[in-house]
């Protein structure tokens, strides 16, 4: 990159990215309003337990919390990678 | 209760809910309404100072919840309207001084005075203060800037108002929400550098009660102890005024949103 580059680049349009930014963490947490405290917890330990068989992050896994008359339905959902390699489960 | 519980918040400090809390109140005084505009933020004592009243408070908030004062004597009667009246934040360092059913009982108070609307202007957070401010609501003002912080911070104060209220707790229907963007610049908004009315409305799923720009005038008015809704020469004294008059239910098209080109005489002598 030259020295001058600077003098050609337009600015970026850094409202788009923050528009981008707010519309994927404001849908995360929305998913997340309200559910029980221990979820964030929960999520992070059934990563442990999965990566002990296949490869996946912890953006893969889907917590929410259902509610409907009188009872709550823990949904959860881990999207696998296209190739999962499965691990030796030892 | 047949006064109107209106919660001024935004999570998000700094945005500008005093000064909305403020001019709201004023405007709704100037609309011929009786109303109260309370300072919820216990240990912080600001609202008297946009109000231009700081000289005059003798009693505050919690003396009222207390019973070491009357709400009467609580009371500072604006210098400008006849109906319009602040009650000061106690400047106690004590968090735990306002309780709910003291806050309750105070509520109640002021409807049994005739008060058409109280205005409690919350402070930042999620925390007692912000809490209690907001559960006897009806509606609710929520204060966004259009600034990535701000925006996010909204969104989980409008998830509490659905929730956390004493109307979401008995069902008695919805708070009424009205999303107030402040601080709002049309000419970076032009450019890119700034989210735009239309991008906050998609985020957060609602639509604005109002548009403030960005003005000198709102620190004008500040260091003058007088609320900005009284400059009627200001964008930002004007946008409070069309605000003020949807919330009472008027259709008010939405100003000072593009950038302006100023004419001739604005440039000379300012506008």
């Amino acid at each position: 990159m030259g020295i001058l580059d600077f003098l050609k680049r337009k600015p970026e349009p850094t409202a788009t990215v923050a528009k981008e930014r707010l519309r994927i963490i404001v849908a995360q947490e929305r998913s997340t309003r309200g559910a029980p405290d221990y979820l964030p917890l929960l999520r992070n330990e059934l990563l442990e337990v999965i990566k002990k068989y296949v490869h996946v992050d912890l953006e893969a896994i889907n917590i929410n919390v259902e509610r409907d008359s009188g009872h709550e339905i823990l949904e959860l959902s881990v999207a696998l990678p296209d190739h999962a390699q499965a691990k030796s489960a030892g | 209760m047949t006064a109107e519980i209106i919660v001024v918040t935004s999570g998000k400090g700094g945005v500008g809910k005093t000064t909305t809390s403020a001019s709201l109140a004023t405007g709704l005084a100037i609309a011929g309404k009786k109303v109260a505009v309370i300072d919820f933020d216990v240990g912080l004592r600001n609202l008297d100072l946009i109000m231009g009243c700081e000289r005059r408070v003798v009693y505050d908030f919690v003396n009222v919840v207390h019973g070491e004062a009357t709400l009467k004597q609580a009371l500072i009667k604006d210098k400008r309207y006849e109906t319009l009246y602040v009650l000061a934040a106690s400047q106690t360092r004590d968090k735990d001084a306002l309780t709910q059913e003291g806050v309750e009982k105070v509520l109640e108070d002021l409807d049994k005075e005739g008060f058409d609307y109280v205005v409690c202007d919350s402070p930042a957070g999620i925390e007692k203060g912000a809490h209690l401010a907001m559960y006897f609501a009806d509606h609710a003002v929520v204060v966004v800037n259009p600034e990535v912080s701000s925006v996010r911070d909204s969104d989980r104060i409008l998830g509490l108002l659905a929730s956390k209220t004493r109307r979401a707790e008995r069902g008695d229907g919805a708070i009424k929400q009205h999303l107030l963007l402040t601080r709002y610049n049309p000419a970076r908004v032009a450019v890119g550098e700034m989210l735009s009315v239309k991008d906050v409305e998609e985020i957060l799923g609602i639509n604005v009660v109002g548009v403030i720009p960005e003005s000198e005038n709102v620190l004008a008015a500040s260091n003058a102890g007088v609320p900005v809704i009284l400059d009627e020469n200001s964008f930002a004294g004007q946008a409070y005024s069309d605000t003020v008059a949807r919330i009472l239910g008027e259709e008010r098209a939405l100003r000072f949103t593009e950038v302006q080109k100023k004419g001739f005489f604005q440039r000379v002598f300012g506008g």
